[in-house]
């Protein structure tokens, strides 16, 4: 076989702020129809609002990018705009469901709740600005790796806070709620990006010996037994936040986050076996011991039981309504499953209201979100960013998989936010902090490098004589 | 408002959508095949037209035969090597490589160049697009003689004494 060519191409890195400006001004166009559609079809005028709702989300939108503009100029140019048009559309379906609420109280004669779109909007804005905060501050991911073991303590800390008496607030049975100065918090999402940074610097550390092969079994070379203390904690922390906080899918979206960070530092696809058998093992436990747990299960085999019509029978019935092309925006009723139509089953409200057509496009906006992660961790040139990348990459989609399988049915529900969506300020604000992160390593992973100083023959003929 | 107006507001919204994701993936598309090469470098004569040409050979104290150094043969990271020494030099993307490359076809640790039994030999690493020397696809590990040239990815080394 010949060689060939022997020319290296040299590509000229482009920044690719323009294209990332030009999908931005679609991204709010779409947002911003989406309002304008829900005024027209439900109050029969372009609502008054619309001006604020556009030069809200318009600006916080430019700031972003001129953040990025001037401190991370090569980053992925597709990742913002995703974002934006979640969080926006988002707010349009958070803003719907406020005013079939209304109605709905109206004809009852009771006073309607206090909306919860401007709120949507007041944690949008914080969410930005600590994604300036994440851009200006941290100008090298590679500093994250000094503070593997303090991101690990401080993420522990988060995940135990609820637990606290007096701090910790049992909401909707599940106690990942922390009432502070009169508002809630769920610390588990800031913990989730802690961890990732832990997870990531540990097993930048230890892939070398958890990549020791033990025992071969059906072709798969399994990890040696005394290797297996790392997953065992992680296994037993995941259940630990299972039985105190009775958060199924917190404890889900850690262990699968650890057990995907761990096959793709050491290439073993032993451990997934191992920690498969570890998740059987776990889900069985719970299903037998929790009564919400097995509710939950119940719900999912039998949506339609005789004991009166669940969330997950609602949801299903009203994309059953949506079909192939949805109802239109403002034409379906996302309003009776009340607030969780805002909150867990919002994909089921844009599955009633958008359709079939529109679920995929926005499935695939998280997807599109999800491979650029992915992209950056494969580009990225330390090992610490490509496992980082890939933890805040997965994060989002094991979220989506298991907020999405659970509201159409695939999977036995579980609480999770859907990213950038949900009504939730940490979530949100968790989620665009995460963002700017994944935009800072791609920065650094984009960035064209400075080739290194050719060696010359000379200084290389003189080693050799030195040895 | 008529029947029609709705669902024509509605399809129209459901278009705008999808619009977003196509010009997302033409984006994402005009980053793989789009991008803008070095006309200068691109055009560059291809110096050597078989990738074998060795290195000018520099008279050395070590021993006749053995090699003593792989050096990257062009690019912009051309001159950047490695002398052989005791410990077997690892060439790949990852920063703990010995030669580091600049190459995206290149593997995180792709290949490796050891002594064992007083002679010098080349390594794949598992890597997924293959280490080849003069040629030939290292499948197991092969002598590395002097004047053999290794291909990784779109990268050249040369083994030189």
């Amino acid at each position: 076989m010949s060689i060939a060519s022997t020319s290296v191409i040299q590509i000229i890195p482009r920044s690719r702020r323009g294209v990332e400006l030009m999908l931005l001004l679609i991204a709010i166009g779409v947002s911003v129809g989406a309002y304008v559609n829900i005024g027209i079809t439900v109050q029969d005028k372009v609502p008054a609002s619309t001006g604020y709702y556009a030069a809200g989300i318009g600006l916080l939108a430019f700031i972003a990018h001129m953040a990025l503009r001037y401190r991370a100029p090569y980053a992925d140019p597709v990742i913002l705009p995703c974002a934006v048009l979640l969080n926006g559309l988002g707010v349009a379906m958070i803003h719907r469901v406020d005013l079939g609420l209304a109605i709905a109280a109206e004809a009852r004669g009771a006073t309607p709740r206090a909306p919860a779109a401007p709120q949507q909007i007041t944690w949008t804005a914080v969410g930005i600005v600590l994604f300036l905060v994440v851009i200006l501050v941290i100008r090298d991911h590679r500093r994250l790796q000094a503070l593997t073991y303090t991101a690990g303590l401080a993420g522990l800390v988060l995940l135990i806070l609820p637990l606290v008496p007096g701090l910790g607030a049992d909401i909707n049975g599940a106690k990942i709620w922390v009432r502070l100065l009169g508002m809630s918090f769920q610390p588990g999402e800031f913990a989730k990006l802690c961890l990732v940074v832990f997870f990531a610097g540990y097993l930048v550390v230890k892939r070398d010996v958890l990549t020791l092969a033990g025992h071969r079994f059906l072709g798969l070379d399994l990890p040696r037994a005394r290797d297996l203390g790392p997953i065992l904690i992680a296994w037993g922390v995941s259940l630990g936040v299972l039985v105190f906080e009775k958060d199924l899918g917190s404890s889900l979206l850690f262990f699968g986050l650890f057990l995907f960070l761990l096959y793709v530092a050491t290439e073993r696809a032993g451990w997934l076996l191992i920690g498969f058998l570890l998740f059987a093992g776990g889900a069985w436990f719970a299903y037998g011991t929790f009564g919400h747990v097995h509710k939950r299960v119940e719900d999912w085999l039998n949506p339609f039981n005789e004991q009166g019509v669940g969330q997950v029978a609602n949801a299903l019935m009203g994309q059953a309504w949506g079909g192939v092309l949805g109802r239109g925006l403002g034409q379906g009723r996302p309003e009776l499953l009340g607030f969780y139509g805002q909150s867990d089953f919002i994909i089921s409200s844009f599955g009633e209201e958008l359709g079939l057509t529109g679920l995929i496009a926005i499935i695939l906006v998280y997807t599109l979100l999800v491979e650029r992660g992915l992209r950056t961790a494969l580009g990225c040139r330390d090992i610490f960013g490509k496992l980082l990348a890939t933890g805040l990459a997965m994060s989002f989609a094991l979220q989506v998989f298991v907020i999405v399988g659970g509201v159409t049915g695939l999977i036995p529900l579980t609480g999770l936010a859907t990213p950038f969506m949900a009504l939730g300020g940490t979530s949100l604000v968790a989620n665009w902090a995460i963002v700017a992160l994944l935009l800072r390593i791609s920065d650094q992973a984009r960035r064209p490098q400075t080739p290194a100083a050719p060696v010359s023959d000379e200084t290389i003929a003189m080693a050799v004589q030195k040895q | 408002m008529s029947e029609l107006t709705l669902t024509l507001i509605k399809l129209g919204f459901l278009a705008l959508l999808w619009m977003f994701v196509l010009a997302v993936l033409s984006v994402i598309r005009s980053d793989l095949f789009g991008a803008k090469v070095d006309a200068r470098v691109a055009a560059a004569p291809v110096a050597q037209p078989n990738g074998r040409t060795p290195k000018p050979v520099k008279p050395s104290k070590k021993k006749k035969g053995q090699p003593g150094s792989v050096t990257i043969a062009d690019g912009p990271q051309a001159g950047v090597g490695a002398t052989l020494g005791e410990q077997p030099v690892v060439i790949g993307r990852g920063s703990d490589c010995q030669i580091r490359l600049d190459d995206d076809y290149s593997s995180t640790r792709h290949a490796r160049v050891f002594q064992s039994e007083g002679e010098w030999w080349v390594e794949d690493l598992g890597s997924t697009n293959g280490t080849y020397l003069d040629g030939q696809r290292v499948t197991r590990p092969v002598p590395a003689e002097i004047g053999g040239s290794i291909r990784i990815g779109r990268t050249t080394l040369n083994i030189a004494k």
